[in-house]
């Protein structure tokens, strides 16, 4: 019989579909775990509303579940309370940068126009004279920023809160 | 008539056809990272759209899905503001139509939060965290566009004219509202207006640009009244679904 310590020891192995480094532990996106009878039921939040990978998501814990012998799983998706990047692990933002991902940095209020923007120090280099590219990245939680001095373009983690 | 039924409907449709018509940029953008900018604005606009229409064919309870709803129903039973179908026209137009909706979004959202049916609360707290994204990337746009050059302020001053005649709509309410504020479903949406005319104002001002004054208001599409645009959008919209009932993938 699975315990639900086991599951989440099993969740460890489900990787993000889009940042492949991450599991959904270090994510941050798995709200709880409960067990009845032979059903394991996972609660996840979505990242952004309409992120492509929480459907991809969904299916792989199922079947990661069911490859460890889980009998039943259901993944429920719940919007509240809204994820945001405070949820990462430091597990999870120490692997991003060694991925070549600048982790979320303590961003001000967004309702400041022009702000100077935050300093994200450069995931190759470590240099902190980098600059912002686009708002947007290559998906919705990514900024595209560039190194100044060793030229690295790189991806940015944004602060969601 | 479902009063919270059809409220949802008119919060997915804005949704649904701005997030549409954001779509349309992909690999038309000015610029790498304004198309890549705008197909993410969409995508979050789809999600919440998603959200909205799903939970919306739970409260009908007549086992409509969020698809049904978005794929399958004619232009006269969609809710939108005529705003949001507006075609894209230039990069300014469309950077014009995202700041006027956004701010307006911005506002309904932090109200929305504290409303007393949780599922409403629960997507709009996720959606403002998105929509103060989308604000702070039109406004500082609407202000590097209209105060730039002579040619991109006079584009964006006249994109403002053109669709300054859509904006009393945001504040459209009628019996729907009324129902929803009076059991305490939604908190009241006084002082909306003011608060979207200061936000409003204090960018364009920034921006070097004039508020229209003219007084011409065009309302409708909270009553399925829309413009000819519409059709259009649900043409390409929906013809996966007409052309191939029941197709997934
Ligand atoms: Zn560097």
């Amino acid at each position: 019989m699975v315990t639900e310590k086991e599951i989440w020891q099993y969740l460890e192995e489900v990787f993000d579909p889009e940042v492949p480094v991450l599991t959904v532990i270090d994510l941050g996106v798995v709200q709880k775990v409960s067990l009845e009878s032979d059903v394991c039921k996972v609660t996840i939040t979505p990242t952004y509303s309409g992120c492509p990978a929480m459907k991809r998501i969904e299916d792989d814990i199922i079947e990661k579940l069911t490859e460890k012998g889980v009998p039943k799983t259901e993944v429920e998706l719940v919007l509240s309370p809204a994820w945001t990047t405070d949820w990462i692990t430091e597990a999870g933002r120490k692997k991003l940068k060694e991925y070549g991902i600048a982790p979320p940095e303590d961003e001000p209020d967004k309702t400041v126009l022009f702000a100077k923007p935050v300093v994200v120090p450069c995931p190759n280099c470590g240099s902190r004279d980098t600059r912002m590219v686009s708002q947007f990245g290559s998906t919705a939680c990514k900024a595209h920023y560039q190194c100044n001095d060793c030229l690295e373009p790189f991806d940015y983690f944004k602060c969601l809160r | 008539m479902n009063a919270l039924f059809e409220y949802l409907v008119r919060l997915g449709d804005d949704s649904l056809i701005i997030g549409h018509r954001l779509s349309e940029w992909c690999g038309h953008g000015p610029i790498l990272e304004e198309d890549i900018a705008m197909t993410n604005l969409s995508l979050d606009f789809i999600g919440q759209a998603t959200s909205f229409l799903k939970y919306a064919g739970e409260v009908e309870g007549k086992g409509r899905t969020e698809d049904d709803l978005a794929y399958l129903r004619f232009d006269r039973d969609y809710r939108n503001l005529l705003l949001v179908e507006q075609p894209n026209g230039d990069f300014g137009m469309t950077i014009v139509r995202q700041f006027l909706f956004d701010a307006y979004r911005k506002l309904l959202f932090e109200r929305l939060i504290h409303s007393k049916d949780e599922t409403i609360a629960a997507i709009a707290a996720k959606s403002l965290k998105e929509t103060k994204y989308h604000l702070k990337h039109s406004s500082e746009w609407v202000i590097r566009l209209g105060d730039g050059t002579e040619e991109s302020h006079q584009r964006v001053q006249d994109s403002l004219d053109t669709l300054w005649r859509y904006t009393s709509e945001l504040f459209y309410a009628d019996e729907v509202d009324e129902k929803l504020v009076k059991d305490g479903v939604i908190p009241s949406m006084e002082g909306l207006e003011s608060a979207w005319k200061a936000s409003v104002n204090e960018v364009l001002a920034e921006a070097t640009l004039k508020v229209p004054d003219n007084n011409w208001k065009h309302e409708g599409g909270r009553k399925g009244m829309h413009s000819e645009h519409l059709g259009y959008i649900l043409a390409e919209l929906q013809y996966m679904q007409r052309a191939y009932p029941g197709l997934e993938w």
